[in-house]
């Protein structure tokens, strides 16, 4: 059992969501970067998907009243007085022991896997809170009791480098409404950086930067809404779509996300500046 | 015509709610390799599949496209899809505002509302909020020009063509009709909810 003391800015506990139930009006929801949530699974020996917490800035302190295998990922932050705590490596917190997390030097949304997973009870066979319809767990507050589900097989020793801190960059394929904009706005979308707006959420990124144009008026009827789409409202001002995303909307999409580069936007800071650049074909 | 959604979504483009209800039950009967999400909305079906081949999944989606497409044409509407009755008390604050734009009375209001099978167009909005489709044109009404901060869940309301229960407390701009005992949102339940896109539905007053 894990005791939240203070969740920081806002926490939740992520898996990889409920996939499968879109048609019902359910977002997918799980892990805005659900590849590190993997990585810090994969660290302490679980499978990909059991459900860590998902820390937006940092800034937590967490009592572990029975002893467990831990590791962090995603934003890197200082992790203390637990002997051993670090990024990318399990470490050990021994029952009684407090585990304080800093703010992340950069990026946003730190995971911490613990062995075993995160055992609230799963509501449509995901335990990650949706932020949007607010199916699964609370947030975390002070107060909030977590239970650890028991651990299976064997600890594969494990450790993962910081990635490299690159420029932030969004690769994305064009449509499927590239259509409803003049012919230059997917050039448009390339050409100078966006900043992140303090609006952004598990929902989306709001992006300010240059208007993409119109060509066509009107409404697009309600359709289907993929993660990492770039949805462009009446303002012209872009919106990439993270795990909490409504699974229909009436905006047209100018350009999808790589997958791969779901982290990358879900790791963007409020101020922080990203430039997207298409890749064509596959 | 088939669009590309990202690296592992296709938008097919069916023009028409028929089509996409139709194309939607084909692809739940014969669900194509890694296709994890159908989403089907007034004039599209978005199909996400993670890890497959883009290229054949498309393929196999003009196929049943153009097979759905021409059973329609050959038999006309779609064969029998479930009827869910909701059982209504015609209540609702906004009853006699809507019979006034209506220019008919409450109860004519209650007997356009109830007398007719609408179906369920898409979801959306919140987890179980069905747009039920096929509303009688004279309860086309605008929404409230201030949405209400909490609306009952169970709520039966109208706004312009459609018709929807409330399946949670929320937010809401919709006209309010009456309420219903009918659970339309339970995640304990398999499947959640009653409704689903294609689903016919017929209001009664309880």
């Amino acid at each position: 059992m894990i005791e939240v003391i203070a969740p920081g800015p806002y926490a939740t506990v992520q898996d990889l969501g409920r996939p499968g139930f879109a048609h019902l009006g359910v977002p997918g929801s799980g892990a805005a970067d659900a590849a590190s949530l993997k990585l810090a699974n994969r660290l302490v020996g679980n499978p990909e998907g059991l459900a860590g917490i998902e820390l937006t800035f940092g800034s937590a302190r967490l009592r572990f009243l029975t002893g467990a295998w831990a590791a962090l990922a995603g934003a890197p932050l200082p992790a203390g007085p637990v002997r051993g705590a670090a990024m990318g490596a399990p470490f050990w917190v021994p029952a009684g022991a407090e585990l304080r997390l800093g703010a992340p030097w950069r990026g946003l949304r730190t995971y911490l896997a613990v062995r075993g997973g995160i055992a609230v009870p799963p509501v449509l066979g995901s335990r990650s809170t949706d932020s949007l319809s607010g199916l699964g767990p609370e947030p975390l507050r002070a107060g909030t009791l977590l239970p650890v589900g028991a651990a299976g097989g064997g600890l594969v020793a494990d450790f993962a480098p910081l990635p490299e801190l690159g420029p932030a960059v969004l690769r994305v394929l064009p449509g499927p409404r590239d259509d409803w904009f003049v012919p230059e706005a997917l050039e448009e979308l390339c050409a100078a950086p966006y900043v992140v707006s303090q609006d952004s959420n598990r929902i989306g990124v709001r992006l300010r930067g240059p208007e993409l144009v119109r060509a066509k008026d009107g409404e697009l009827p309600s359709e289907g809404m993929v993660t990492g789409a770039v949805q462009v409202p009446p303002s012209g001002q872009p919106i990439v779509f993270l795990a909490d995303h409504p699974p229909t909307g009436g905006y047209p999409v100018i350009a999808v996300l790589r997958a791969a580069d779901l982290a990358v936007a879900a790791q963007l800071r409020p101020g922080d500046e990203v430039r997207f650049t298409i890749r064509r074909g596959r | 015509m088939i669009r590309l959604a990202g690296e592992h979504g296709l938008l097919v483009e069916t023009g028409s709610l028929e089509l996409s209800h139709r194309l939607d039950a084909a692809l739940r009967r014969e669900r194509p390799d890694r296709v994890v999400e159908i989403v089907p909305g007034p004039g599209t079906v978005l199909v996400v599949a993670p890890g497959g081949d883009r290229e054949r999944l498309r393929e196999r989606l003009a196929d049943v496209l153009a097979r759905e497409r021409a059973t329609t044409l050959a038999a006309g509407p779609a064969a029998a899809a479930p009827v869910v009755t909701v059982p209504v008390v015609y209540d609702g604050a906004d009853l006699e505002p809507v019979a006034e734009l209506a220019g008919v009375g409450v109860d004519e209001v209650i007997a356009r509302h109830a007398g007719r099978e609408l179906v369920v167009g898409w979801l959306g909005f919140a987890p179980g909020f069905a747009y039920l489709t096929g509303l009688d044109p004279v309860l086309h009404v605008p929404r409230l020009g201030t949405p209400r901060t909490s609306v009952p869940a169970g709520s039966v309301a109208v706004a312009g063509p459609y018709s929807a229960v409330y399946p949670s407390a929320s937010p809401g701009g919709w006209r309010l009709l009456g309420h219903t005992t009918l659970r339309v949102w339970d995640v304990a339940a398999d499947p959640p909810s009653p409704f689903r896109p294609g689903t016919r539905v017929r209001f009664e007053p309880a």
